[in-house]
């Protein structure tokens, strides 16, 4: 796993040939890419938990978005550090996919105030899982929505010369997103686990007590 | 049948319990006209219309969140909410009532805040009234899912706009697009898309929120 993240990171410069800033692509879009991922798994483990009604299903809706959030918060931060590289601002309106992790990110931030704010049980894996839902339903209406904005925020769309990839790029790109994946995938797990471990471990306390 | 039956008993109870106590109504009305007030000294003389509209906007947001905080504190006071869930009607006639009976309380308030707005500070079209009550119907329809959801919880107040706003997006774009932009057809276009995709989906989740 770290084999392939470093194998990833080592080989994605070396086809870089559009200056130092367009390497970053190679992190930015797999990190957007999953955290789209994330957000979607969390919403289709929210689905089954209210369509059959396993409580199982609770905490791995809740792992998933919470590592959509850690990785929307990154490609927060790397978007911005390629804005800053490439468009020479830290922020800009007028990158749609930007705003849109804003947007989500604040919905999602929404969501861990919720869950933490209902008492634990069921109501509350309930609560969480339609509210994840609207999650993955606001996601292209958000998308809609920025698009329509940038006409009367941004008469001129900004033109951003797309990439083009040639064989050896993409198959990086497709490398580095393997990787992100795998990690997203192994730090899913790892949560799980923990978090798995820590509700037996309360649930043990509770039975000696 | 007997299900619309059950939303106008809900929708009726609602306007009633308000028209004998006051407590949403006035609170909405004399919040959205302080606004508009405060607005007036926080726009900078010669800024245009487009930051009215704007503003606008914020005032209509917020007045809705307001009612919405309100909506389900009677029947938290009184443990009518778990009457309502053992009545032997469909759960989501709660939530299509109280959708309505907001709704309701928010349109009333804008029939007298529109022409205020009207007054102090750009005329409205019909685009714009389009878009201001398309929009009223999806913050209700989210709205009221969202505050049933927050009533539950330990910070109620404070939760309620955390969970509406970044919903509310996409709204205060369509309405602010439908407000000032040449082509406000596609806007609306957006807000009937939003209120269709929302409405069944808080129309479906409503059960799962309010049962134990």
């Amino acid at each position: 796993m770290g084999l392939a993240l470093i194998l990833a990171l080592i080989v994605a410069p070396e086809d870089a040939d559009q200056g130092i800033s367009q390497r970053i692509f190679y992190i930015h879009v797999p990190i957007a890419l999953t955290a789209y991922f994330c957000f979607g798994l969390g919403a289709w483990k929210a689905l089954l938990l209210l369509w059959r009604g396993d409580e199982r299903n609770d905490l791995e809706s809740y792992v998933a978005i919470h590592q959509g959030t850690i990785f929307g918060a990154l490609t927060l931060i790397t978007g911005s550090i390629w804005a800053r590289a490439s468009w020479g601002v830290w922020w800009t309106w007028s990158s749609n996919q930007l705003v849109l992790f804003l947007v989500l990110f604040l919905f999602y931030c929404a969501y861990f105030m919720l869950r933490f704010s209902l008492e634990e049980g069921a109501r509350r894996a309930r609560s969480s899982a339609v509210y994840a839902l609207f999650g993955v339903v606001l996601i292209p209406i958000s998308f809609l929505a920025i698009r329509l904005a940038d006409d009367f925020i941004h008469p001129t769309v900004f033109v951003r010369e797309g990439p083009q990839m040639t064989g050896t790029m993409f198959a990086t790109f497709c490398l580095s997103w393997a990787a992100v994946t795998l990690l997203a995938y192994v730090l899913y797990r790892v949560e799980l686990a923990g978090k798995r471990l820590d509700a037996d471990l309360r649930e043990l306390r509770e039975v000696l007590q | 049948m007997i299900y619309f039956a059950d939303v106008a008993a809900l929708t009726r109870k609602d306007l009633r319990v308000e028209l004998r106590a006051r407590d949403t109504l006035p609170a909405m009305l004399l919040f959205v006209l302080s606004t508009l007030v405060v607005f007036h000294f926080a726009l900078p003389e010669g800024t245009g219309d487009d930051a009215a509209y704007g503003l606008l906007w914020v005032a209509i947001v917020f007045t809705a969140l307001l009612g919405l905080a309100r909506a389900w504190v009677p029947e938290q006071e009184h443990g009518v909410l778990d009457g309502l869930v053992l009545a032997p009607s469909d759960r989501s006639a709660i939530w299509l009532g109280k959708t309505l009976a907001t709704l309701a309380f928010l349109v009333a308030a804008q029939v007298v805040a529109l022409p205020a707005f009207v007054l102090f500070f750009a005329p409205l079209d019909a685009t714009a009234l389009a878009g201001v009550l398309l929009a009223d119907i999806g913050i209700c329809a989210v709205g009221s899912l969202m505050a049933a959801m927050a009533a539950a919880s330990r910070s109620r107040e404070v939760l309620l706009p955390l969970l509406v706003l970044p919903l509310a997006i996409p709204l205060i774009v369509g309405g602010v697009g439908a407000a000032i932009s040449p082509e406000g057809g596609r806007y609306l276009l957006l807000l009937a898309l939003y209120d269709g995709a929302f409405a069944v989906l808080s129309w479906a989740s409503f059960e799962y929120v309010v049962t134990e």
